[in-house]
């Protein structure tokens, strides 16, 4: 399938990508659209190349030295891969959670002021004081945490660390928040949290989520992506994906006859 | 179809289509013999298919229970999805079928068969249609087959029309001869019964179409 599912704005925009790791090809011509309205969620099963195609879209694989990106990406219309990208500056407009909470070993408060103080992102303490408030609350982490922001931020519990990664990301101020399996790590009462979370950030970030959850998939994404063996197999809606898919291969992994 | 890697879910997807079928073959069977009890005015036949519908309503439950257990515990998807729920919608409007079987051996008893009224022969006529649809939807259910699922609909017109006559014929007699009014009645609603087992099997195949293909069956294929 290369027909991407049709959009009214594409936030990115990937048309015929190619990856491969040394002389292995690992994504096969794949096209497809994700916008500011709707949860995109990946799915596949592992070595299909769900989080592979995720890094191309803020030049993640660029971090590995045998790995080659061709096609074309474009974020709002510009490509990303052009030689006068700024990788950095990329990468604060398309930000990332992964799936191990990854605080820095540093205070709650410094792991949100990091980044846009860095970006230049703050005018003074007052300012920076304002975007990590508003980070947390829009991580729905700040009643949690407003009294003990000089704790480090790696004694808060699994979840709390996700949605302290999830406001480290919104901090910076991004237009696309990229999720790499961001609650495989978490229990199910956080996770039920994170996928509030992301309800609650649809519209406001366009939101692309690999994960190995189907029902995950289901509950928190509007279109889902299905992966296998490196090429997109299927794109649409996900209420369609899960009632009716068109492709086999769909049909056969979430029923759970793939293999 | 592959098998699914949860082995014991396609044991319980089988035991649903099992529940399912066997429910369907007992409908198929109180039509039947409500009809033949009828023909022949066997009193204890009719009982015996007023007894046995409790048979079907306890199937129903189960085929709900087991229907219910799938959704909570397997979390079933596409086609799968669309299995339970229309093995659902199907137990459900199977024992509606059963009752109107029930109901026609109810009237058994009731018909005053010292004047004969020969729209009765029809009936006989109209339950073997009617039966028919109903034999086939199951088959076609069991076999997800769309195809046979259409021409049980195309057959619905057959039991509308024999209905229609039947009603014009019971009309003419009660007007004829008031004193047939009450058994022909009772024949009225007989031949209503049977009318709606040929809507309800027609139900019936627009489900497999849904189970199917995950489409609602269109305005044209139903009527045409």
């Amino acid at each position: 399938m290369h027909a991407p599912a049709p959009t009214a704005s594409p936030k990115m925009s990937a048309r015929h990508v190619n990856v491969f790791y040394g002389r292995k090809q690992a994504i096969d011509d794949v096209s497809i659209d994700v916008d500011m309205e709707n949860v995109t969620a990946f799915i596949g099963p592992s070595g299909c190349g769900k989080s592979t195609f995720l890094r191309t879209l803020n030049r993640m694989n660029d971090t590995i030295a045998t790995a080659r990106v061709d096609g074309e990406i474009r974020l709002d219309g510009e490509d990303i891969y052009a030689s006068d990208m700024d990788v950095v500056q990329l990468r604060a407009r398309v930000g990332m959670v992964f799936q191990k909470p990854n605080p820095f070993p540093k205070s709650i408060y410094e792991n949100v002021a990091y980044g846009p103080r860095i970006h230049g992102l703050a005018a003074s303490k007052a300012d920076l004081d304002r975007i990590v408030e508003q980070s947390l609350t829009r991580a729905g982490l700040w009643g949690e945490v407003k009294d003990r922001l000089n704790d480090s931020g790696t004694a808060l519990s699994g979840g709390q660390q996700q949605r302290l990664c999830i406001a480290r990301a919104i901090a910076v101020d991004p237009e696309v928040i990229l999720m790499d399996e961001p609650c495989s790590a978490l229990d199910p009462i956080a996770t039920a949290k994170i996928e509030e979370l992301i309800h609650e950030l649809r519209g406001k970030y366009a939101i692309v989520i690999v994960t190995h959850n189907m029902q995950q998939a289901a509950r928190v994404s509007q279109r889902t992506a299905f992966f296998h063996l490196g090429t997109l197999v299927e794109y649409g809606v996900t209420s369609e994906i899960f009632t009716n898919p068109r492709q086999e291969r769909t049909k056969d992994y979430i029923t759970g006859r793939y293999g | 179809m592959n098998e699914h890697t949860v082995k014991v879910f396609d044991d319980e997807l089988g035991q649903l289509r099992g529940l399912v079928a066997q429910m369907g073959g007992l409908a198929e069977e109180a039509i039947e013999s409500a009809v033949e009890a009828l023909v022949r005015g066997d009193l204890a036949a009719a009982v015996r298919v007023v007894e046995g519908d409790r048979r079907i309503d306890a199937l129903e439950g189960e085929v709900e229970r087991l229907a219910v257990q799938l959704i909570a515990l397997r979390a079933p998807m596409a086609d799968d999805l669309r299995e339970v729920l229309t093995g659902m919608k199907f137990a459900n409007t199977l024992e509606r079928v059963a009752d109107h079987a029930k109901n026609i051996a109810k009237r058994v008893g009731e018909i005053d068969r010292s004047v004969p009224i020969e729209p009765m022969s029809v009936l006989p006529a109209m339950a073997t249609v009617a039966g028919e649809m109903l034999h086939d939807v199951l088959d076609a259910f069991a076999a997800r087959d769309v195809e046979a699922a259409k021409r049980v609909c195309e057959r619905d017109r057959a039991v509308d029309d024999l209905y229609n006559s039947i009603f014009r014929a019971l009309v003419t007699f009660m007007m004829e001869n008031p004193k047939s009014i009450s058994q022909a009645a009772h024949l009225l609603f007989i031949a209503k019964n049977l009318e709606r087992i040929g809507d309800q099997a027609t139900n019936l195949a627009e489900m497999v179409h849904y189970a199917a293909t995950g489409e609602r069956m269109g305005e044209r294929e139903r009527v045409s």
